[in-house]
C-alpha cells in the first residue's frame, strides 16, 4: 500500500474496507469475508505484545467469556467453539485469563517467546478446593 | 422493520460475525472497545456509525486504515451525534419520498463519544439530538476522564480522582467537584429510553441496547469503560474493575423510559464496599492517607444516598 505523507492525503477521506460488495456484513464471518487492505483486520499489532496467551483446548468448556471479554476480536470462535487465539490481534492484556472459569484455566500466560507445546505439556493441575 | 436478534445465551451470542475489527491502536485491555463489540453485535441490521473525537476515534481510524466494518463518519470533537442526526433525518426524508434504493433495510444509527465529547463538549449538541427526537442511539463511553489528550479532568471525574489538571498532591486531593448526572439530565429530555450499562453485565447490556433499537426516538446509553490508563490499573484487571463498579454500586445499572419510569436492573448479591473499588485504582491512591481518609467514608456516604435515591424512585415510579 501506497503510504501519503500528512499533507498529502485529501480532505475528507474515504476508506473502504472490504474489496466488492457485501450485502450482508452481519450474516458473513470474518473469514468469508474480502477485507480490503484499508482494514485493520489485515494490519498487526503482534509486536506490542510482551506475554502471549496460551490455549489448552483440553480444559476449556466453551463458555464464550473470553470472546465477549477480549478488547481486541482476538480470540477466534466458530460454530460455538473457541479454537484458538488469533495472535496478529492480541496485544497481550490477559484479560482473557482473568475470566477463564475453569479449573485449572485453560488459557494462561507465558513470555513472547516461550515454545507453545513444551507450555502445555507442563500446564498446572487442578486447584484443590480450599 | 427486521426482526431482533434473538441472543439467549453467550454461545449463541459468540456466532455473532464481528463489525469492529482487532489490530486496532487502543490500549491492552481497553474497555472501549468490549462495549463497542458489545453494541454492534445486540443487532444484525446495517449501521450507520459516528465517533466524536476521542480514544476511540483516534485509533480506530488511524490512516490508512480503519477498524469499522460499517458506515462510519468521524467529523468534529462536539458534533459526532449531530451528524448521525443528520443521516437518520436524510434516511427520513428519502425514505418519505420512495427514493431510497434498498428500502426495507432498516440501518440503526448510533454515535460513539467518550465523556468529554458527551459531558462537556458536545453536551448542547447531544441535548438538541434528544430535544428534535432523532431516531438514533448515543453511546457514551464514561472513562471520567479526557484520557486521549493526556488524562485532563471532564465533568464526569469524580471527587477525589487524581487528574493531570487537578493533581493530588500536598495541597489538593485531586478533583474537588462531584460528578455530572448526565442520564437524569438526558432522561430529562423525556427520551423513549436512557441506560447507564457496565460491559461486565453483557447480558443486561445486550437488553437494554436491544430494547434501545426497537424504540422510536432518541436513545441515550452510559457505559462504564475502565481506563487501564487514567485509572492505573493493570490491563488485565479491566472486567474485575466493572465488576467492582458494578457491585460497588459507584456505577448502578438501570434505565429510565419515557423519562420516568426508573428500573433498578441489577442488584448486586454482596454489596463491595467503595473502599474496594477505590483501592484497585492508582488515581484514588492518596486518599488512603491518613488527611484525606474522610474522603473514603464520604465516598460511601454518597453512593448509598444515590442507591437509597435510586430505589425510592423506582418504587414511587416517578
Amino acid at each position: 500500500m501506497i503510504k501519503k505523507g500528512w499533507d498529502e492525503f485529501e480532505i475528507g477521506a474515504m476508506l473502504r474496507t472490504f474489496d466488492g460488495s457485501i450485502n450482508d456484513i452481519a450474516g458473513t464471518s470474518q473469514d468469508d469475508r474480502s477485507y480490503s487492505e484499508n482494514s485493520s483486520y489485515t494490519a498487526s499489532v503482534a509486536d506490542w505484545r510482551l506475554i502471549k496467551p496460551v490455549f489448552n483446548k483440553d480444559y476449556c468448556i466453551d463458555c464464550q467469556f473470553c470472546w465477549i471479554y477480549c478488547p481486541d476480536v482476538s480470540i477466534i470462535s466458530r460454530d460455538k467453539k473457541m479454537i484458538g487465539v488469533d495472535m496478529d490481534h492480541c496485544k497481550g492484556c490477559g484479560i482473557c485469563v482473568e475470566v477463564c472459569p475453569t479449573n485449572p484455566k485453560s488459557l494462561l500466560m507465558f513470555p513472547e517467546q516461550a515454545e507453545e507445546e513444551a507450555e502445555i505439556a507442563s500446564w498446572p493441575a487442578k486447584d484443590e478446593e480450599k | 422493520m427486521s426482526e431482533m436478534k434473538k441472543i439467549k445465551n453467550l454461545k449463541e451470542f459468540s456466532t455473532s460475525a464481528d463489525r469492529f475489527e482487532g489490530a486496532n491502536l487502543l490500549c491492552p485491555g481497553c474497555a472501549h472497545s468490549i462495549i463497542v463489540r458489545e453494541v454492534l453485535n445486540a443487532t444484525n441490521d446495517d449501521l450507520v456509525l459516528s465517533a466524536s473525537t476521542g480514544c476511540l476515534e483516534v485509533c480506530t481510524a488511524v490512516y490508512p486504515y480503519t477498524s469499522w466494518d460499517a458506515s462510519w463518519i468521524h467529523i468534529g470533537f462536539e458534533n459526532g451525534s449531530t451528524a448521525v442526526a443528520g443521516a437518520e433525518a436524510m434516511y427520513k426524508a428519502l425514505k418519505n419520498k420512495g427514493r431510497l434504493k434498498q428500502p426495507d433495510r432498516n440501518p440503526k444509527f448510533v454515535s460513539f463519544a467518550g465523556d468529554g465529547a458527551s459531558y462537556d463538549i458536545g453536551f448542547q449538541w447531544i441535548s438538541g439530538c434528544m430535544e428534535r427526537g432523532h431516531n438514533m442511539m448515543h453511546v457514551v463511553l464514561d472513562n471520567e476522564v479526557y484520557a486521549n489528550t493526556g488524562g485532563q479532568r471532564s465533568s464526569s471525574t469524580p471527587i477525589g480522582s487524581s487528574t493531570t489538571t487537578a493533581p493530588a498532591g500536598r495541597v489538593s486531593y485531586g478533583e474537588k467537584k462531584n460528578k455530572k448526572d448526565m442520564v437524569s439530565i438526558m432522561a430529562s429530555h423525556h427520551i423513549p429510553y436512557s441506560a447507564q450499562v457496565s460491559p461486565n453485565k453483557w447480558k443486561d447490556m445486550v437488553k437494554k441496547i436491544q430494547h434501545g433499537f426497537s424504540v422510536d426516538g432518541p436513545v441515550f446509553i452510559n457505559a462504564v469503560s475502565p481506563c487501564t490508563t487514567e485509572w492505573k490499573f493493570d490491563p488485565k484487571d479491566t472486567m474485575l474493575l466493572a465488576d467492582l463498579s458494578t457491585d460497588s454500586l459507584v456505577f448502578p445499572l438501570y434505565e429510565i423510559i419515557d423519562g420516568r419510569e426508573l428500573n433498578i436492573t441489577y442488584r448486586p448479591k454482596n454489596v463491595v464496599p467503595v473502599e474496594e473499588y477505590l483501592a484497585a485504582q492508582g488515581r484514588f491512591k492518596h486518599l488512603f492517607k491518613d488527611e484525606y481518609k474522610h474522603l473514603i467514608k464520604e465516598w460511601q456516604d454518597r453512593v448509598d444516598d444515590n442507591w437509597s435515591y435510586l430505589q425510592r424512585r423506582e418504587e414511587a415510579r416517578v
